[in-house]
Parts: C-alpha cells; structure tokens; sequence
C-alpha cells in the first residue's frame, strides 16, 4: 500500500472543494416587505405599563393565564402562554427617561429566521406579511428557537402534543375583512385596546414614515433610532424610545442590517446550486468505484464499500 | 490477503455475557423512561427551556453521535482515494458500527421532537420543502444514509442466512437477492461517500442560523468544513479505537496496516483543520477573542490543540514496536475528543441566548437516555459480530500488527 504525496493532495482537495463555497457564499437577494405588508409602532414614551395589552391578547387568543400567577395576570416573560408582555426597565438613576416601559411579542420580521429554518414551512410570512405557524407540517424540532434572533417562538414544554406558540397578530384567530385588515374593528388585540395608542397598527410603509416623523417633530423626546427600520434585514414591529434610553436597555438586541438567514441560507445556496455538485461527484465516484470493481473483477478479487 | 485472516467470522460464543445483560438492562429501563417522557411532553423529564432549546440528545446522539460513526464513511473516503477501491478487512465492522451509530441518531431525533407523529411527512411531502433549511437537507441525507448504510450491510446477513437450511424462505430471498445487491453495490458505495460529505458539513451550516447568539469563533462560514474534516478524524480515530477493542476484547488480531498507512492523509486532513481555523480567525479580524482567556477562548485552543497533536504524534517516525501502536491509539483518542469537542462546542457550550437564561445542563432523565442508547447499540453490536461474519483476523497467538 503506497501513500503517494498525490493521494494525500487529493483528499485536501476533496475538503477544499467543500469548502469552496465558504470563500465565496453569494450574497442573497434582499428582501423587502410585502406590499401588503401591516405592521405595529411602539412607543415607549406613550405607554404606562397598564397591561390592557397582555390582558387582551390572552383573550383574543385562549391563553391560559401562567401557572405562577392564579391571583391575576402577571407574566415575567414571554412564554407558550404569553405572546405579548410588558416590561418595566429602571435604569437606576433620579434623571428624566431613566426608566421605561417595553412591550415584546413577534417582530415579524422581513427575512424571517424561523421561516428560514422550518423545513416543512410551518413558519412562513403569509397575509401581510405576518408571520404566523401552521400545525400540520411541524415536527416539534425548535430549529425555529434556535435561530429566532429575539427569542420569540415557545414551545410548550408540558405538553404531550406541543404546539410552538407566538404573536400572528391575531391574524389566524380573527380572519379578515376585504380592506385586508384583520378583524371586525381592523386590528390587533393589542392596539385595539391601547388607551394611549402607544401601540398603533397599520400599513408598514405609513407607520415607517409615522416613526419618522414623531422622531423630526421631537428631536428632544426621542432617541434618534427607529428600531426595527435596519435590525436582522429589518421587522414590521417598529419602535420607538426615550431619550436616554437605548433600545439595548429595553431588552432588544442590538443586530445589524444583515438578516439572521443570510449567512447560513447563502452558503447553502452556494454550494448547492442547481444540485449540480452533489450529483457531479456522486457520478465521478460512481464512476471510480464501478470502475476499480470491474478491474478487481478481472484479477478476481474481491471489492467492499 | 487471503491467508486466513483477511475472511470475516462469526466471532461465536454465548450471547448472555454479563456486559450483554448490563446493556440490555439499561436499554430495557431507558425504554420505560421514554413511555413516560412521550406521555408528559419533553419539560418535566429534561433541562430544555425555550433558551436552550437544543440539549444532550441533538448535540450528542446527533450531531456528534453520527460523526463517531463516521468510520464507514471516513473509510471509504480514505480507502477509495489511497487504495483504489480494493476490499480492506476492516470494512465491515466500520459500515457495522456507522449503521448502528446512525439508527442510534435517528432514535435520538425521534426521541427529542416535539410532534414526532408528522416526520413521515418529511421524505413524502416533497412540495412543502424548504430549500433554504439546512436542516431538511439534513434531515433528509441522515435518513437516506441511515437506509443505505443498512443496505450496505445486507449481504453480510445474507452470506448467513443462505447456509440456514432450516429456514428456506430466508435461504431463498438471500440466493435471490445478494447477486442483484452486489451488483447495485458500486452505485451505493457512492451513495455512502457522497450523503456523509453532504449532511456532515452541512451540520455545521445548520447552527449558523443561530446566527449571533453563536459565539463569533464559531461563527464563520467555514464550519461545515470544519465540521467535514472533524468528521473523517473522528470516523478514523473510531476504526482505530475500534479495532483495538476487539483485539483486546475478542482477541481478533486484523490487518492493522492500513491504519498507519493511512496516517499520512490524517496528518494533512488534521493540519488543515488547523491551519484554515487559525487563518480564518486572524483573517476576519477576530484575533482578539483568542486571547481574552475566558471559557471561549479555552475551548478555541483546546479543539486547535486536540487537532495539532494528533497531527504531530503521527508525523514521528515509526519505530515498527508496539509503541507505534500505543501512539496510534493515543492520536485517535485526541482525534475522537477533539471533533466531540468541536461539535458540543458549536451546538452547546457556544451557544448564548442571552444572560437571562441559565445555562443550560442536561437532567438525570437526559444522560441516562442517552446512556441507554449507547448500551442498546453495543449490546446489537455485540450480538450481530457474534452471531454473523463481521469481524476478520484468526483468534489466535499474537500475529504482527
């Protein structure tokens, strides 16, 4: 058996030729928001923590209230049983916009990373571009919690038969209207009852241009940030802070611009388009093993995989 | 080769031996333990939170599990490229152990998703795929390998099966069958080198959807390379712990040639783990994380060290002793460590999904499951080796390695 210099260049070849497609993953395409696309806008200058919001939306969507709160409502986090929480940040300090209040639920995202990796499509931007979860084609894997870059989807831990749980914005409980909007009244049960309207829904493009104009009409009140404008490829949540009050602050992760699927999704368009390469080696080695079988044949011996 | 120990046997002997009645005791618990788990969902019986999702069974059983199989796949690759194809003895114990490994994995799968009860749909329902989820290519390979490697392994239970005049029936599928099966056999062998270098790399781009809750040394897009290479050291280094095994356990003494003749390619296969992971972090501008001496950067220098020294101690001139052999088993050791490491890294200890989740460490429930897994596959390792002609090498006095 003779180890040629050869023979070990082709095996670093081998593994080169795989790794090719690190060098050189192609960028995705961006994506932009369905023209169709609604969204909601948070302002955390206008909320006083009342909770209407949490309330409503276990109503709207048969949430049991958490197994830690039986006197009232009081959820910690976002959970299987609350897609939509308020949260109260005290920055410590006496000064102004130290402390501020937070409402997390699904940021449905333009290039959702839950969509990108279920491999059935359970999770998949539909009307509006809402995010939502089909239970028939899930298997239960959490690929979509791992790579959720805000920590959205829950999986109901105690459960036999578990569902993976978050914000559709009411979208699958209500049904639509012809306008496109979401239930009787036009909206989330969230923003419908917001005494302060510091959660507003409507169509992406005007609560964008709303964001904006809020934050050029008060330059003092707002930190100059949109949030949700750039992060992860950009979210159809939008939100707005105080001054003096980063976004980081408020639990929302600081991300870039690049959407969470692109790396992954583009290497794996890159090494694998067309199919080309996985059936172009599987014929060349094929070919070799059928080859060398036929050879070993003829000097009969004997050849195994 | 021919001269008596290229030729697999039966190992024979009794079956209940008493590390048989201890893995099947363990199995026979874990299959308790998994009734209840299906009855109360996965919370009560593990430490699995919506922060970590991901515990011990895909992490191990999965993705480092199916890599501790690779020996068939590693195998092949290395004896199909330096060996041109020619029929080695340790073959067969290799696809043995890779099968094994593999319906080991599937189990675990099945054993930690959530809804279970819709996987068939998974290979049928060809329409609903999402081509831009690593997983389901995957998920898909995994399976289709798992099949192929069973097929692979058909016609050493045929070669039995047609010496059983008292079951005809079987007698007679296995005539039948093993010439078509050989036949096909090229064109499966390819399918066996071709779905590992597929799922096994791409089991690296599948946790890169984490995206930044993964620490950024393993963020990069070379891990499915990384995980490539840890593949074929961890498959290797597997065949040669393996091989050690039944020479003390069984006393089989085989043709252990190939394995120092295939040390060469391990040296270039391991630096260039080295070399690419170590040009990789410097080129990215991400030097500073390897100095920051936290738990990170430990395990960064640890995975480079469980590479570069294996790569080393097989780089020393052979003194043609034993010591050849105790260096052999040491490298593989590290190897086999060092792509376990890499691997629990990437799913586990690199994973962060924020500060207010604890870290995650799995249950009671969740090791002994895992435990019991392990026990069942080498309980049905065990067996077949006894029962059917796998292993080669004569049971006898010392012959040279």
């Amino acid at each position: 058996m003779n180890i040629s210099r050869r023979g070990a260049l082709k095996v670093a070849a081998f593994g080169a030729a795989t790794a090719a497609g690190a060098r050189k993953a192609e960028a995705r395409e961006k994506k932009m928001a369905p023209p169709d696309a609604t969204g909601m806008l948070y302002d955390a200058t206008l909320c006083i923590g009342c909770k209407a919001c949490v309330a409503a939306c276990r109503d709207a969507n048969d949430l049991e209230l958490e197994e830690s709160s039986t006197l009232y409502d009081d959820p910690v986090d976002l959970s299987a049983n609350t897609c939509n929480i308020i949260k109260f940040y005290d920055g410590g300090g006496d000064g102004e916009g130290e402390v501020s209040f937070v409402k997390q639920q699904c940021m449905h995202c333009i290039d959702p990373a839950c969509a990108a990796a279920c491999m059935m499509g359970s999770f998949q931007k539909r009307q509006n571009g809402i995010v939502t979860w089909k239970p028939d084609r899930c298997i239960g894997c959490r690929y979509c919690q791992v790579a959720c870059p805000f920590g959205i989807p829950k999986f109901e831990w105690n459960s036999p038969i578990p569902a993976m749980v978050k914000c559709q914005m009411c979208l699958a409980k209500a049904g639509t209207t012809k306008e496109g909007q979401l239930n009787e009244v036009g909206q989330p049960a969230c923003t419908e009852v917001c005494p302060r309207k510091a959660v507003i829904y409507g169509p992406y493009e005007e609560l964008k241009a709303e964001a904006l104009r809020r934050i050029a009409e008060n330059p003092d009140r707002y930190e100059d940030h949109v949030y949700g404008l750039e992060e992860a490829g950009g979210t159809q949540v939008l939100y707005l802070t105080a001054k003096g009050v980063p976004f980081a602050k408020l639990g929302l992760p600081e991300l870039g611009p690049e959407p969470v699927p692109a790396l992954p999704v583009g290497l794996q368009h890159t090494i694998y388009k067309g199919f080309v390469a996985p059936v172009a080696v599987y014929g060349i080695v094929a070919g070799l093993v059928w080859r060398t079988r036929r050879q070993h044949d003829a000097a009969g011996e004997e050849v195994g995989a | 080769m021919n001269n008596g120990h290229g030729v697999p046997r039966p190992v024979g002997g009794p079956i209940m031996t008493p590390v048989m009645k201890l893995c099947l005791a363990l199995a026979g618990i874990t299959a308790l333990l998994l009734i209840y788990r299906f009855l109360v969902g996965l919370g009560p019986v593990t430490n699995m939170t919506d922060g970590h999702p991901w515990g011990l069974w895909i992490a191990f059983d999965v993705v480092t599990g199916t890599a501790l199989a690779c020996g068939g796949y590693a195998i092949a690759l290395l004896i199909f490229v330096f060996n041109k194809g020619k029929y080695h003895p340790l073959v067969r114990s290799a696809i043995l152990t890779s099968a094994l490994g593999y319906t080991l994995g599937a189990i675990g799968v099945i054993i930690d998703l959530g809804r279970p009860w819709w996987t068939w749909k998974l290979p049928i329902f060809f329409w609903t795929w999402n081509l831009d989820s690593v997983q389901l290519e995957v998920a898909l390979c995994i399976m289709l390998y798992t099949a192929v490697l069973w097929i692979e392994m058909a016609p050493v239970f045929m070669e039995r099966w047609e010496q059983e005049d008292d079951k005809p029936k079987l007698q007679e599928f296995s005539r039948k069958w093993t010439p078509i099966l050989m036949k096909a056999m090229p064109w499966l062998i390819a399918l066996g080198i071709v779905l590992p270098t597929m799922h096994q790399s791409s089991l690296g781009s599948m946790i890169l959807l984490a995206g930044p809750k993964l620490h950024p040394l393993w963020l990069t897009p070379w891990l499915p390379f990384f995980f490539l290479i840890s593949c074929i050291a961890m498959g290797y280094g597997m065949v040669v712990l393996e091989t050690m095994w039944s020479r003390t356990v069984y006393s089989r003494y085989r043709e252990t040639s190939i394995l120092t003749a295939l040390s060469p390619a391990m040296v270039v296969v391991l630096l260039a783990w080295v070399g690419v992971r170590l040009f990789n972090v410097v080129a990215t501008g991400k030097t500073a994380y390897l100095f920051n001496l936290d738990r990170f950067s430990i395990l960064f220098w640890l995975e480079v060290l469980l590479f570069l020294v294996p790569a080393i101690i097989l780089m020393l001139k052979p003194t043609r002793t034993d010591r050849d052999r105790g260096r052999l088993f040491m490298a593989s050791g590290m190897m086999v460590t060092g792509g376990m490491l890499h691997r629990f890294t990437a799913y586990w200890f690199a994973y962060n999904p924020g500060e207010h989740w604890n870290l995650y460490f799995p249950s009671l429930f969740e090791i002994f499951v895992t435990v019991g897994l392990i026990a069942a596959e080498v309980a049905a390792f065990m067996y077949i080796i006894k029962k059917f002609p796998i292993l080669t090498g004569r049971p006898s006095a010392a012959l040279p390695t």
